[in-house]
């Protein structure tokens, strides 16, 4: 009786893509608010090489974060705005579905300004962050703040203060990805052996399936209270 | 047996909001093609009504029955038979009319053809604009493009959350025709709205919900001339200006 979950989800993306492509708030403001981010550490740094070397794992992950807390509050709100969220749980789609589609869609725009931010950060740091492992530790970082940000945000966009509630709730909830990813991106960046620091892109893994698992137990129960 | 079992039916249906009761024990039947207008002052629990008969929002107690799915134990059922226009128009501004019939076709899992959806945009007057913006789309069009968006699944019911919102004087007659037409096509229609002479011109059937019941219920066809409006000023306890 339900539209196939895959259909439904990808429709779900594809027009979230497609609204973006169109109006570009998103990556408009995820893309500039990461820019004057980056470029304000960098002043900030600038003299100092070695707290430069240790401090820009920090940086792109920090600025990830936040870029992606504005991007899940702007996703969510144009489900809100024209009483769009009310569209689609009126369809007859799985409520997973809805929350697989936003996730891909919100995945997809942070890791967008996450590539962008790699060449942008090795020129202005001097530190070689174009490596496969960093994008590996990108990768997995942002599908769990992803998956994590687009149940809050699902939960925080009804509300008055949905602006500053977001980040206020996410950032707890996100600590062990957060904190995963900066060390495993640290230990890269210093060169150091794999050995030392491969438990934490696994730690990572697992903290993703588990989020994940949460999240789309959680989704339905969240999205219809 | 019943030979004729209502298409949509709520049997003491009560929503409560914390401690605000909204719908008390409600017991409504609406048979099959019927049009129903639902009136009643803000706050009655119109919109509250409709959202429940939608599966918008869960019942603190009773029934409801839709086509005979009861709500919300069988949703995923209820929910391909509903189409809904509210006065949000629950349409994404970035994208054309032509993509969001689109999107919301293959939401429904149907096959979004071209040839469907150009017959639903000729139907709302919107052909020649299918490949706007719905940013760039007056009031009346987003109105009218939000039946098409209700109708593309052929539902047997369709809810109406005050429609006239916001219309002028020639997209509430557009809107009359549709409904009308819609009405005619067999689509039974539950509108609420605060507009009592057209009410009671375009509906088959009345209802005047007050304090969270149901306080008045006649078919329009037979109302007296000035009966609606002095029944909804005993039961609400408002002066309507004629």
């Amino acid at each position: 009786m339900n539209t196939p979950f895959w259909q439904a989800a990808f429709s779900i993306t594809r027009k979230d893509l497609r609204a973006e492509l169109r109006s570009r708030e998103l990556v408009n403001t995820m893309g500039l608010f990461a820019l004057l981010s980056v470029l304000i550490f960098s002043f900030a740094l600038e003299l100092d090489r070695v707290a430069r070397q240790e401090a820009v794992s920090g940086v792109l992950w920090v600025t990830v974060v936040f870029a992606s807390i504005l991007g899940l509050n702007r996703s969510m709100a144009m489900e809100r705005e024209q009483g769009n969220l009310d569209a689609l749980l009126m369809a007859p789609i799985s409520r997973s579905a809805i929350f697989a589609g936003k996730l891909i869609g919100n995945f997809v725009f942070t890791l967008v300004v996450g590539l962008v931010l790699l060449p942008l950060m090795t020129v202005l740091y001097n530190v070689p962050l174009m490596q496969p492992w960093v994008v590996v530790l990108l990768l997995l970082g942002i599908a769990g703040f992803a998956t994590i940000g687009t149940l809050l945000a699902t939960m925080t966009v009804q509300t008055r203060a949905r602006e500053s509630l977001l980040p206020i709730i996410m950032l707890p909830v996100a600590l062990p990805v957060l904190l995963a990813s900066v060390n495993a991106s640290t230990a890269v960046l210093n060169n150091a052996p794999i050995d030392d620091w491969i438990a934490w892109p696994q730690l990572l893994a697992v903290i993703d399936v588990i989020y994940l698992t949460l999240c789309f137990l959680l989704f339905e129960y969240v999205i219809e209270s | 047996m019943n030979e004729n079992p209502a298409l949509i039916e709520t049997r003491a249906l009560v929503k409560a909001y914390d401690l605000l009761v909204v719908l008390r024990k409600l017991d409504l039947q609406i048979q099959r093609g019927e049009f129903v207008a639902l009136l009643g002052p803000n706050g009655s629990g119109k919109s509250t009504l409709l959202r429940l008969l939608a599966g918008l929002t869960r019942p603190t107690s009773g029934t409801i029955l839709i086509g005979g799915w009861e709500l919300p134990r069988e949703a995923a059922a209820v929910r391909a038979q509903i189409g809904m226009v509210s006065h949000r128009s629950l349409l994404y501004e970035n994208l054309t009319a032509r993509e969001n019939l689109r999107f919301f076709a293959r939401l429904y899992n149907l096959n979004p053809t071209t040839d469907h959806i150009d017959t639903l945009l000729r139907q709302v007057g919107l052909y020649k604009r299918g490949d706007s913006l719905v940013r760039t789309f007056s009031r009346g069009m987003l109105q009218r493009l939000s039946i098409a968006r209700a109708l593309l699944h052929r539902p047997d019911v369709l809810l109406f959350d005050e429609p006239y919102t916001g219309l002028d004087q020639d997209a509430g007659r557009t809107l009359d025709n549709l409904l009308a037409q819609a009405h005619s096509e067999g689509h039974t229609i539950v509108m609420t709205t605060h507009e009592l002479d057209r009410a009671a011109r375009i509906a088959s059937r009345v209802l005047i919900l007050s304090r969270g019941t149901i306080g008045y219920d006649a078919p329009a066809s037979q109302l007296p001339p000035g009966e609606l409006a002095a029944r909804y000023g005993e039961l609400t306890g408002m002066v309507v200006i004629q």
